[in-house]
């Protein structure tokens, strides 16, 4: 067992154990080679697996599909004739998912600014710890207390938002009905990825070499001017990524949307309406009721999410890999 | 020192792991015997009730409709008590999934919402070597119109008005149409707020057949398992719109009437154009299925029902589970204890359970026939 060798010690590199010479040595090295290299090939082979099954179930939904995959404002693969479309899908996802961002990053940065470099010692860290137990919350009990607790209490607030900034046509709520709409769904998200946005940002800006923040002390900034300076410049491409990170989970979270939304399909931009989709919530929704078709046709769906995340996240390598060079940190 | 504390940690922690993984263990063994020792017991009658257990033995697999799991689930304890030695596997899925199931051979029986469709009656075929599928009407239920609006304990609709409710064409509760059926009702200046299923449903299919049936020019929608209206607000299952509607004030939705009852939510008489309006209840629901007709032919017993039936008391919004089985050609394994389940769950015994869980008996005449069919399946 692992634990009978000593933790304290530093592994011995490869290069020493194989001019050591010993027997156990070298078997050692060479078991520890071809799992950590079986282990990344399982990755690949994984990934390829999941593309490959994702690819051949949904291309035999889509050949059979009587309406446009991309454009149709509907999904019923069990009706006659079977006709769906992921437009209404893509929309809610990117929209709730934007409306999270809008609202967790800006918090988040607060957040992790406030425990690395206002707080009090003992205060930080006793937030920076309530802030990670956020994310050890299930998806579903976020989904339960948005039903029951944030849809009722939003009820005013968005009569509030209607009243005075309904000409911005976001808020304007034209049709009855609580508060089960994408924007409250964009809420509950950005309660739900405040915690890995907060933690990952926080440990960035503690990362900000001393060095810059005393030179621009002794300069004469304020404090609020050496975190302009030194702090967020440094951080930034760390923000980015803790966002991207926050992006992925806001992006495929099913259970809360799904206890929370009332699901329709149709594209409104009045972002207060009840209705909208996203694909994790319809895929959760449909799933149970649908016949083999209808399977096949949320796994196409599920394709078109698949790329989406992916695309996110190679946009956010692509962001991080540019501004790399300009400062220190590269999480 | 650290290091010594770590280990004896990680030693408690794996004792723990290997108690709690023994308790697992044992309670898988404990099942595996007692299916083992009393496997061998089978086809006896038991003494403590009137369930004639014949040759029934072994697994009966069966799938289908989630809205007779109720039923299903205390026929089964029942008969697995009466009968040792019978497994009654019955999985609520859906009723297009029971269908499917049934015609890949994969289970006894398959219980749905709605009967076999022509091309469904030919793919099984292929199951029932020299037969087909037929439809057994097995349990009945009311589907209640749930609504909750503060300061109106009981409200009177009918099909025109219900069907321009869920179509959004009738937008506030003290609208003339609604005020018209219940003079005298104090109807608030609020907005109606209707709810419906997210997910596809033979709840909402037969609603749609109903409200097709006895208000045409109302509602022009095809019969479908999947919501057909635009607007109104979604949610997923019967029990998600009951709480939506136990919650919202202004609300209205259509669920089994257990829902209704277990929440007490308040529901909508119909006023079928008959002497009285009539309440959501089981007994209500079975005159009405009493109105069907039998459209199958042969043993195949499907019933047209009657959605415009104005006879007292008869409340027409109703759904019918029928449990499918082959004619001629089921197999030899599961046979004995398909007939034996389907007997007793078509006895008056079973059917009388049927009221205690909020479902609605079989009418007898339609009964009679399903216990003659149920007899002669070979």
């Amino acid at each position: 067992m692992a634990s009978t060798t000593p933790i304290d010690k530093p592994p011995a590199p490869p290069v020493a154990l194989k001019r050591a010479g010993t027997k156990s040595g070298r078997a050692g090295d060479k078991v520890f080679l071809g799992l950590s290299k079986g282990s990344g090939i399982l990755l690949l082979v994984l990934m390829a697996s999941i593309a490959v099954f994702l690819t051949y179930r949904a291309s035999l939904a889509v050949s059979r599909n009587e309406g446009n995959f991309f454009t149709t404002f509907d999904w019923n693969p069990a009706g006659d004739p079977p006709v769906f479309g992921i437009a209404v899908l893509l929309f809610g996802t990117i929209v709730s998912s934007v409306i999270a961002m809008a609202i967790a990053v800006p918090v988040a940065v607060g957040i992790a600014l406030f425990i690395s470099h206002y707080a009090p010692r003992k205060l930080a860290a006793p937030l920076a710890y309530v802030v990670d137990l956020l994310a050890a919350v299930p998806s579903i009990v976020y989904g339960i207390w948005g039903a029951l607790v944030l849809v009722p209490y939003l009820e005013g607030p968005n009569l509030w938002l209607d009243q005075f900034f309904g000409w911005t046509y976001l808020f304007e709520k034209t049709e009855v009905g609580v508060a089960r709409s994408l924007f409250t769904v964009g809420i509950l998200l950005a309660i739900m990825i405040l915690p890995i946005v907060t933690s990952v940002s926080r440990e960035v800006f503690l990362q900000v070499p001393r060095m810059n923040e005393e030179a621009a002390l002794a300069l004469g900034a304020t404090r609020w001017e050496v975190i302009r300076l030194s702090v967020l410049p440094f951080g930034r491409s760390g923000v980015i990524s803790a966002s991207m990170l926050g992006l992925g989970r806001a992006l495929g979270e099913t259970m809360a949307v799904a206890t929370v939304l009332s699901p329709s399909f149709i594209i409104s931009g009045h972002l207060l309406n009840p209705g909208g989709g996203t694909f994790a919530q319809n895929i959760a929704a449909k799933f149970d009721e649908a016949n083999e078709f209808g399977r096949d046709a949320l796994i196409a769906s599920g394709l078109v999410l698949f790329v989406l995340t992916l695309l996110v996240n190679g946009a956010a390598r692509l962001i991080i890999a540019r501004r790399k060079e300009y400062s220190g940190a590269n999480a | 020192m650290k290091l010594q504390r770590k280990n004896l940690l990680r030693a408690t922690a794996l004792g723990a792991l290997a108690v709690s993984g023994a308790l697992v263990l044992t309670a898988c063994g404990s099942d595996d015997n007692s299916g083992g020792t009393t496997g061998g017991n089978g086809g006896k009658t038991s003494a403590a009730s009137n369930i004639k257990c014949d040759d029934a033995k072994g697994q009966l697999p069966a799938s289908g409709s989630s809205a007779q799991k109720n039923a299903m689930d205390l026929w089964a304890k029942n008969y697995m008590a009466g009968c040792s030695g019978v497994e009654i596997n019955y999985k609520s899925s859906s009723s297009g999934e029971g269908i499917v199931a049934f015609n890949q051979g994969t289970v006894g029986f398959a219980g749905s919402d709605s009967a076999l469709k022509p091309e469904e009656v030919a793919d099984s075929k292929k199951i029932c070597k020299g037969g087909q599928g037929i439809n057994l009407p097995m349990v009945g239920g009311p589907i209640a119109i749930g609504f909750h609006l503060e300061g109106v304990d009981s409200l009177t609709l009918d099909a025109p008005t219900l069907a321009k409710i869920f179509d959004g064409k009738i937008k506030k509760w003290n609208d003339p149409a609604i005020a018209k059926l219940n003079s005298g009702a104090k109807l608030p200046d609020k907005a109606i707020q209707a709810f419906h299923r997210s997910e596809d449903s033979g709840t909402t299919q037969n609603l749609g057949k109903y409200l097709g049936a006895a208000a045409p020019s109302d509602w022009k929608y095809e019969a479908e398992k999947k919501w057909p209206a635009p607007g109104g607000q979604a949610a997923s299952g019967s029990s998600g719109v009951a709480a939506q509607v136990k919650q919202v004030d202004g609300s209205i939705g259509y669920f089994e009437l257990s829902y209704a009852t277990s929440q007490s939510i308040s529901t909508v008489d119909i006023n079928t154009g008959g002497a009285a309006p009539v309440k959501a209840t089981p007994e209500n629901a079975s005159k009405a299925i009493a109105a069907a007709k039998i459209k199958g032919t042969g043993k195949d017993l499907a019933l047209d029902l009657d959605y415009t039936t104005k006879a007292e008391g008869a409340y027409p919004i109703v759904l019918v589970t029928y449990e499918i089985v082959c004619d001629k050609g089921n197999k030899a394994e599961t046979l004995p204890t398909v007939k034996s389940f389907l007997n007793y769950t078509a006895s008056d015994e079973g059917q009388k359970l049927l009221t205690e869980a909020g479902y609605a008996p079989i009418p007898t005449e339609i009964n009679a026939k399903v216990r003659e069919a149920i007899a002669s399946l070979s």
